[in-house]
């Protein structure tokens, strides 16, 4: 299978936290592979470690020719022009409209004139259904439409890769579904490769052709979603069924109970 | 043993902010300039680091320059020596309260707000954002901010210790009767262009870097949540305050030393 | 807010400054020309400079007409020479000129006032990097008293 970003024996650690002990991924061309796991465990990161703003200890990461681990400054650069980002909180700029913001970075890295900038940022605004709200200011979007004017920025240039991350949280079940529907609906007209990271199991499994589970510092499971259902790993069931107690334990690890009633007020 | 240790680490810990601030500014102003992108950045920052500190500048100076008018005047009339008020107001302006209260009033005014943007523009991952459409924000954020701030420094610095002289000239000759003339040429014969005009200037100047550097700083490292920003804010109006003061010793002692 | 109109502020603001920078230079600072533009270089040795400084002012009749710009011990015979940057616009002095250290009024700063003297055929015009002769020492108020009480005794 060809992959256009390949993860290989991530070992990161932030701080004196370690948070990956070894890490493998491999995200196929054309697909949307979904990152999912229990909160904490650093979904978000492996995406920056991906964008190449944290770097790993140990292991490499490939993005299509590029070894992400040992650019340089301006070769980061060069290999992010190709790849996207939708951020949780959008991450619009607040003092731009929201014409401006898809505009900026056709702006930022291309010169082409006014009116071939405008008809791409109507293109783009029309696809996530916003080209009538144009001229509004990053404020006056609700959380659903902040988030699809971001989506229409980050697909501004083409890219190659869009990452998503957490794009599900907090929203409305009617603004998730147009979420869903886009990414999907992006993915396979702009032939694009996705990588989405969320916890929302039944959003994700019906919208990802792969998928990674992330647990305990590394993957606990990888593979199409059917081949996840059958999959015997007890915390990769826990995670899927939503499981309140298992693996992943419902008591953050303590002393034995009744000692510590008996301790009083000292706490153990 | 502990109090030296703390010593050590304090030392080590203010090195590598140093450090890391000098290196901020290094990537943020070293580099190929593109002038028709930061020029209209440029224009933007200065309305707001610059005009918008115009108002309290002006103001401000005003009245520092009435009071020095009014505090001179008492004191000199007492040797009859209230024709030296003039050069007293003026040089006291330009070779010390224009550049020093104008970088104290910065830091409280643009200081501050420069620092809260930046780490808002932190916390709601807009820098993060622009990194990943690979714009550098220390290109695109950090250096039109310090650029704006170096330049609207002096100027304001200039602004205040004009009026300033203008505030003293209305209290010490309109309303306590010194002698019009006399408060000028006094003035004109011990005011000098080179030594106190010019010295004020790269007084202000050096601060205008460091206060600016500062707050860019702070903003750029502040922690993305509510208490990391507002102590951020904190520090940038403190350690600004704090450097432009020792500094104006420094500054002063090779200057008129 | 809209790009022409903060154009047009920073415009105002730039102005402002520029207004004040005039202010200052025309209106506050010393506009004797006596240090701006050419001037030329005179020596003068004197046995005592008193509290004479670098760049305080040589006079003529209560005229500025230059500066102070360096002074130095001679190595050989332990004197103080005064360099003095003299305005171009005054040239001309003759060689008979004398250079007095005096005292504006009672506590008043030292400076340097220049006597022009006679000119007549035989007598050379001061130029550049020449040296005045004649030349009176400052007061030395220590001096004067013990003059005083020797004259006194004399009597």
């Amino acid at each position: 299978m060809d992959n256009l970003v390949e993860v290989k024996d991530i070992y990161f650690k932030r701080g004196d936290t370690l948070i990956y002990e070894d890490v493998s991924v491999q995200v196929p061309r054309g697909k949307v592979t979904a990152i999912m796991g229990p909160s904490g465990c650093g979904k978000t990161t492996l995406l920056r470690l991906i964008g190449g703003q944290l770097k790993p200890q140990k292991g490499s990461i490939r993005f299509a020719d590029y070894e992400i681990t040992k650019l340089g400054r301006s070769q980061l650069f060069e290999a992010r022009k190709r790849m996207s980002m939708l951020f949780q909180s959008g991450a619009l700029f607040s003092d731009l409209t929201v014409f401006e913001n898809v505009a900026f970075p056709l702006r930022e890295h291309t010169d082409l004139p006014a009116d071939i900038i405008a008809t791409v940022v109507k293109m783009k605004l029309e696809a996530v259904g916003l080209r009538g709200a144009g001229t509004l200011f990053p404020q006056e979007l609700s959380g659903g439409m902040a988030r699809r004017a971001a989506l229409a920025r980050s697909i501004a240039l083409d890219p190659e890769l869009i990452m998503y991350d957490e794009p599900f949280a907090g929203q409305d079940p009617i603004s998730m579904g147009m979420l869903v529907k886009l990414i999907r609906s992006l993915n396979s007209t702009l032939g694009l490769t996705s990588i989405v990271v969320s916890h929302d199991i039944h959003e994700v499994m019906s919208i990802a052709d792969h998928v990674v589970i992330l647990a305990n510092k590394t993957v606990v499971g990888q593979g199409s979603p059917e081949e996840l259902k059958q999959n015997g790993n007890a915390l990769v069931q826990q995670f899927l069924q939503g499981e309140p107690d298992g693996p992943v334990p419902f008591h953050y690890p303590a002393s034995e109970y009744k000692s510590d009633l008996l301790a009083g007020g000292r706490a153990k | 043993m502990n109090f030296f240790i703390n010593i050590g680490r304090n030392t080590l810990n203010t090195l590598r902010g140093v450090g890391a601030a000098s290196i901020m500014l290094f990537q943020a102003l070293v580099g190929k300039p593109q002038p028709r992108k930061m020029f209209p950045l440029l224009i933007r920052q200065l309305y707001v680091v610059g005009v918008q500190s115009m108002l309290i500048i002006l103001i401000s100076g005003l009245f520092i320059g009435m009071v020095l008018g009014l505090q001179g005047y008492t004191i000199l009339v007492d040797f009859g020596a209230e024709q030296a008020l003039g050069p007293m107001v003026a040089l006291s302006l330009l070779r010390e309260l224009g550049p020093v209260v104008t970088a104290l009033l910065f830091a409280g005014r643009a200081g501050s707000a420069l620092t809260a943007e930046i780490g808002l523009m932190r916390a709601t991952e807009q820098l993060s954002s622009l990194e990943m459409m690979a714009v550098d924000p220390l290109r695109r954020v950090v250096a039109p901010r310090f650029w704006a701030g170096f330049i609207s420094m002096p100027l304001l610095a200039l602004m205040f210790s004009a009026i300033g002289i203008y505030g003293g000239f209305l209290v010490g000759v309109q309303w306590l009767g010194v002698d019009d003339g006399a408060f000028w040429s006094v003035m004109q014969a011990s005011v000098e262009w080179q030594n106190d005009i010019m010295n004020g200037v790269i007084k202000s100047l050096v601060f205008a870097i460091v206060v600016t550097w500062i707050a860019l700083y702070k903003g750029y490292t502040a922690a993305p949540t509510s208490p990391g920003i507002s102590a951020a804010t904190t520090q940038t109006v403190v350690y600004s305050s704090l450097a432009v003061l020792g500094l104006d010793f420094i500054l002063t002692a090779v200057m008129f030393g | 807010m809209e790009m022409r109109k903060i154009e047009l502020l920073v415009g105002v603001f730039i102005s402002v400054a520029i207004a004040a920078l005039i202010f200052l230079a025309l209106q506050v600072a010393n506009q004797s020309n006596a240090l701006r533009g050419e001037t030329y270089t005179l020596y003068a040795k004197f046995d005592n400079i008193g509290g004479l400084k670098v760049r305080s002012p040589v006079k003529v009749g209560g005229v500025v007409v230059g500066r102070v710009a360096s002074i130095e011990l001679d190595s050989e015979y332990f004197e103080p020479v005064v360099e003095m940057r003299i305005s171009n616009k005054y040239a001309k002095f003759p060689e008979t000129s004398t250079a007095s250290i005096l005292t504006s009024g009672l506590l008043g700063e030292q400076y340097i006032g220049l006597e022009p003297g006679f000119m007549d055929d035989d007598i050379f015009v001061l130029a550049d990097g020449d040296s005045i002769f004649n030349t009176n020492s400052a007061m030395v108020l220590e001096n004067l008293i013990g003059q005083f009480l020797f004259s006194q005794g004399d009597d």
